[in-house]
């Protein structure tokens, strides 16, 4: 009792932030300075180097347990001092919910401050949960999913660098240091998709992933650029200016006429230093986000007015800096034109799915912008693009999710699509409610991922719908905790995605002036609700596919990807199977997997196992061909998640009863309490510009979600329960060519291979074209000249300096010759030779007299 | 000095001695027309103060000296080169008498003449063979030789002409030559004299041993 | 010219004395070089007699000399037809360019 007193206690606690909150938009943010928040991402980094250094020791000596223990008791105390800085939170009153760790200064760089400083405020408190939280269930799905891998220690490894990449990111206090975590993540995906990377199509996919990730950081970087140069000047258009490097050199020389130019123009403003500020709110060109958000949202500092009049050679400032942003986000986050990556993502271990492309990394974009909703709020257009993006983004991508056949391709592309509806919420300025969907689906879509890696395990690595079916006998706890979350994620009010996504739509519906025409809001809402029902049967489809039926799977097969080798000659088997034994009398089933997914993990889950021909009494496995649960390891986090699904429901519930039945503590649920402080400069700006329409509006589009959902669900049953309906086949025959296109993903990934791929790689080739001809030809002509000339001064020493010498020395021997010839050895000689000296002297002797 | 050229050298040698005679006939002859042609007209007034008798004689000592000199110096023929310094010798020693040194006028031809032109008549019948006799006194670097000899002339006669010697002033008292040379060797020059007649002894056995071995064997 | 006066003398010494010089460098008989000693012996000899008689001395100077001059010259011309007759008696010839065994 004691216990549920001070849940309510913190309910209420927590709730109380929304007044205050409110009036707190121009005040600067008051900050408590704490020394502990850098021990979240810490310990993440403390279980990477460790693993990283010493793992594979481990691994060799003690056994991979350890190496498991090392990983998730790191996340495990990362955990818990997040809740340690949650609980602190609770306690602050909601305008002091800054908690900042400032470490120490990265570097200083004229303007540009860049400090390693920590700091959580709601929003990023709500991202590190969830990190942590549903990290450490992946992490420990990892264990048993991962048993059989070699290389275990590095999967953990890198698991750990990601999770401390992440929290660099939504713990980051400035732009520098979230755009670290940002590239860190990539980095981490990159190499957790090609994790294993013997087989070259994962390879590429992971390259895919990084390379298309970079395009977006681009965008991200530019922005970033570009908002923080016009915070310390604008760009004005100016006539015949003269630069002054022009009039230094007309001082130099007197001849020089300075030329005078026109155009757009950079100007500094001297008043916006690092040191100036406006009545306690610092202003001028900074990177921390607490400080642009209160320049940006406090009325007095005059500089919302400065960047909303403030033009880029003709563009307005704002709208451009903000797609800019927005770019980054987009291949972050899976979004048209970017998304690409994430369906061949899949190629990754399950675990990496579920954490890095369903909980976290892809919900970085929808963070930033949700951290950054002061900027975006200000100008509509940007929002208005971020909103379509998501709206077009989540129909595209459940279009292509109708006709997938592996299950896993399935669930990615209702990421992106699920993505999409994220930015339609930040989009339309609801931004709370695109950050409960970002939590929403961090549970149910990470359930879906773990249950379809335990679902495909279970199959022995088969992962094509078309072979399973009938999984519900085998794998009962699996199934029902995928039922929950297609329950979830189909929008159905007894889970908690209905909440989100129908404020979503909700707010989609009355966004009014937010976005560049209210009609578009409109728009926006049908394309969500039409997308909401074909999320419904599409997950319902596979769900159906998966579980109900006869099992059409094949009786057994040697899974074919890249860790077997390994795996058959040393592998640290947790278990004792003759996996390799067994296999080789079986029956090869060639069925392609294009991305398997993980190793056979038999070590513990066959107690499950009904009636199986090879059983071994230990807990071994013989290879059958019959699907079994999956270890408890993995299914103990499925039952978690799935509560996690229901529990958030806590969060969101339920606006429109409290608006029904007048009871304000429903009114603004409690995520959107939380969030306020961090909301707080938009939440008047998009309350005043919303379409205000009435509550009726409301509950009908609740009522018609509903609707949809069940129509969704209706169908994917009658098309695919038990496998007895021929419907399906018949509508692919009846549209083959549609049916193609779609199934081929619109051919998106050729057309980028036609157009962009081929581009830079003629251009690449083009450079080592150069580089090899000219560059290295111009090497080589130096090299030649050089060498021309050392011939030319070897001659002229040969030639010249020992010919001198050796001119001299025969001179010295001729002339040696010639006077040679004097000694005669005739006295005759010599007498002349005197006599003659003698007439010499007497002549000098006369002529000098 | 270094090959033979026998015949150039002859040429030349015919050539130079020619010149030379010539020279010295001419120079005679201008000598005595100079003498006698500008003295023509003070002879009859000066009478005995022209070219007396003893200057023509000393000239002719003086042209015998000089062109035996120069046989000795060209000829090919080593007798005639030796019969030329008795030429040579006997003129200088006219020209002793001449200078009023008689005794060692006498003493030239008795010693010189006497003693060592016969000695070397001697070498040279001894040492050369008679039957080249036209080829038998070769002489090398003729040119070189003859360049040095032109410049001895010039430099020396230019020397001997134009330096101002102290000459006497007051007239010439010719002594008794015999009774003061004999006086002087015993008194002022006893050393000299007694170390002369050391070397002539020395001379004498030195001679005897150089050529008596080979003689003997 | 007049009666002979020293210069008149000097030259004939000088005459004999270049030609005895010239005796001495071209002949390669040994005793025409020999010979060519004599003239030059003589030519100093007419020096010292002319300058006595021209620039007399009570001791007689010149004369003296000059005696003594013969008296080595003849010393010296009997030594050195020793010598030649040595070689000669050796060597079969008198040419003084094969009498070189000494130059190198």
């Amino acid at each position: 009792m004691d216990v549920l007193f001070h849940v309510k206690d913190l309910v209420l606690l927590a709730a109380e932030g929304g007044e205050a909150a409110s009036h707190a938009a121009g005040v600067p943010q008051k900050i408590v300075e704490v020394g502990y928040l850098w021990l979240i991402p810490f310990f993440p980094l403390l279980g990477f180097a460790i693993n990283a250094a010493f793992g594979h020791l481990i691994q060799r000596r003690f056994g991979k347990k350890y190496v498991s223990y090392i990983a998730v008791g790191a996340m495990a105390l990362a955990f818990l001092v997040a809740v340690a800085a949650w609980i602190q939170m609770i306690g602050l009153p909601a305008s002091e919910r800054y908690l900042v760790n400032f470490l120490w200064n990265l570097f200083t760089a004229g303007d540009v401050q860049a400090n390693l400083s920590f700091a959580l405020d709601p929003l990023s408190m709500m991202m590190v949960l969830i990190i942590t939280f549903v990290g450490s269930l992946i992490h420990i799905y990892s264990i048993g999913y991962m048993a059989d891998d070699p290389a275990y220690w590095r999967f953990f490894c890198y698991l750990n660098l990601f999770v401390f990449s992440m929290l660099l990111l939504v713990m980051g206090d400035n732009l520098v240091l979230m755009f670290f975590g940002w590239e860190g993540v990539g980095l981490c995906s990159y190499l957790l998709i090609g994790f294993w990377y013997e087989d070259i199509e994962k390879a590429k996919a992971a390259v895919k992933a990084f390379v298309t990730n970079r395009v977006g950081d681009f965008g991200f970087v530019l922005g970033m650029f570009l908002l923080f140069w016009a915070l310390g000047g604008s760009w004005v258009q100016k006539k015949n200016v003269v630069a002054k490097h022009e009039r230094v050199w007309s001082q130099v020389d007197p001849n020089y006429k300075p030329v005078a130019q026109t155009g757009t123009f950079y100007e500094r403003d001297p008043a916006l230093s690092p040191q100036s500020s406006h009545r306690g709110i610092r202003i001028g060109p900074s990177l921390t986000f607490r400080e642009i958000r209160d320049q940006l949202s406090s009325e007095e500092t005059g500089m919302k007015e400065r960047l909303l009049g403030m033009n880029f050679f003709g563009i307005p400032l704002l709208i451009l800096a903000g797609i800019l942003l927005f770019v980054g986000a987009t291949a972050k986050s899976a979004q048209i034109p970017l998304y690409v990556w994430l369906p061949d993502a899949m190629a990754g271990p399950t675990p990496v799915s579920a954490l890095i492309h369903a909980a976290t990394m892809v919900t970085a974009g929808v963070y930033m912008v949700a951290r950054l909703n002061f900027l975006f709020a200000l100008s509509p257009a940007v929002m208005t693009v971020i909103a379509m993006t998501g709206a077009i983004t989540a129909m595209f991508a459940a279009s292509i999710g109708f006709v997938q056949n592996d299950i896993k391709k399935v669930l990615a592309y209702s990421t992106v699509s699920q993505l999409g509806f994220m930015f339609i919420g930040v989009g339309v300025g609801a931004f709370w409610a695109g950050a409960y969907h970002l939590l929403t689906h961090a549970f149910f879509k990470a359930c879906l991922f773990l249950g379809s890696g335990s679902v495909i395990l279970g199959c022995h690595h088969e992962q094509d719908m078309r072979k399973m079916g009938g999984l519900k006998r085998f794998m009962p706890l699996t199934e029902k905790t995928y039922l929950y979350a297609c329950i979830a994620i189909s929008g159905f009010p007894i889970a908690n995605a209905f909440f989100s996504k129908d404020e979503i739509l909700w707010r989609a519906f009355d966004s009014g002036h937010n976005l560049l025409d209210p009609s578009l809001g409109k728009l926006i809402w049908f394309i969500g609700w039409l997308t909401a029902c074909g999320t419904s049967f599409y997950m319902w489809r596979s769900y159906y596919m998966t579980f109900t039926g006869e099992y059409r799977g094949a009786a057994g097969h040697r899974p074919s990807h890249g860790a077997l080798a390994t795996h058959s000659v040393g592998a640290a088997h947790a278990g004792t199977f003759n996996h390799d034994v067994l296999m080789s009398a079986t029956v090869f089933d060639d069925d392609p997997h294009p991305d398997s997914g993980g190793v056979d993990a038999h070590a513990k889950g066959t107690a499950k196992h009904p009636d199986h021909p090879d059983h071994k009494a230990e807990g071994g496995h013989g290879h059958g061909g019959v699907p079994h649960e999956s270890p408890g390891t993995m299914t103990y986090v499925l039952v978690t998640l799935a509560a996690g699904c229901a529990a958030t429901i806590v969060l969101g519930f339920w606006a429109p009863l409290g608006n029904l039945l007048g009871i304000d503590a429903l009114k603004v649920p409690l995520l959107e309490h939380w969030l306020e402080p961090t909301m707080a400069p938009t939440l008047e700006l998009v309350e005043k510009r919303s379409a205000q329409s009435g509550h009726a509006w409301e509950w009908a589009l609740i009522f018609a979600s509903v609707g949809v959902a069940f129509l969704g669900w209706f169908i994917a049953r009658s098309f695919y329960k038990d496998a007895r309906s021929h419907a399906p086949a018949k509508l692919a025959a009846m549209f083959p060519r549609l049916h193609r296109v779609v199934y081929n993903k619109y051919y998106v990934d050729e057309f980028y291979q036609a157009t962009v791929l081929r581009a830079v790689s003629l251009l690449s080739r083009a450079f080592a074209t150069f580089d090899a001809k000219v560059i290295d030809g111009a090497v080589n002509a130096v090299a030649v000249v050089a060498r021309f000339i050392c011939n030319i001064s070897g001659a002229a020493d040969t030639y010249l300096v020992d010919g001198a010498v050796n001119l001299v020395a025969e001179g010295v021997i001729q002339t040696g010759h010639r006077l040679r010839r004097i000694q005669t050895g005739r006295i005759q000689t010599y007498l002349y030779a005197a006599v003659a000296g003698v007439l010499v002297l007497i002549g000098i002797h006369y002529l000098i007299r | 000095m270094a090959e033979t050229s026998e015949r150039p050298s002859r040429y030349i040698e015919t050539l130079v001695g020619a010149v030379l005679l010539i020279i010295t006939a001419g120079f005679i002859l201008w000598m005595i027309a100079r003498t006698v042609l500008p003295n023509l007209v003070p002879v009859a007034q000066e009478g005995a103060n022209l070219a007396k008798p003893s200057d023509l004689i000393f000239y002719v000592m003086a042209g015998l000296a000089i062109v035996s000199a120069a046989g000795v110096a060209f000829s090919r023929n080593i007798i005639y080169s030796a019969l030329a310094l008795l030429g040579a010798l006997l003129g200088a020693g006219g020209l002793y008498v001449f200078l009023n040194a008689d005794y060692v006028a006498i003493s030239q031809l008795l010693i010189y003449v006497g003693g060592v032109l016969v000695l070397i008549l001697f070498a040279v019948m001894l040492t050369s063979k008679i039957s080249d006799q036209k080829h038998s006194n070769p002489s090398v670097g003729t040119l070189p030789g003859l360049v040095l000899l032109v410049a001895l002339l010039g430099v020396m006669g230019y020397v001997a002409t134009r330096s101002p010697w102290l000459t006497a002033s007051s007239p010439f008292d010719a002594p008794q030559t015999s009774f003061t040379i004999g006086s002087l060797f015993l008194r002022e020059y006893l050393l000299p004299f007694e170390v002369s007649s050391l070397v002539l002894l020395a001379t004498l056995i030195g001679a005897v041993v150089i050529a008596r071995k080979e003689i003997k064997e | 010219m007049g009666a002979p006066g020293l210069p008149h003398y000097l030259i004939v010494g000088v005459v004999l004395f270049a030609l005895g010089t010239y005796t001495v460098i071209t002949r390669t008989n040994a005793v025409g070089i020999l010979m060519g000693v004599e003239l030059i012996l003589n030519a100093a000899n007419v020096n010292f007699v002319a300058f006595q008689r021209f620039n007399p001395s009570p001791l007689l100077t010149g004369q003296v000399f000059a005696l003594f001059v013969i008296v080595l010259a003849a010393a010296e011309a009997a030594v050195a037809l020793a010598i030649v007759l040595a070689i000669y008696m050796n060597m079969k010839s008198i040419d003084v360019s094969h009498a070189s065994s000494l130059k190198d």
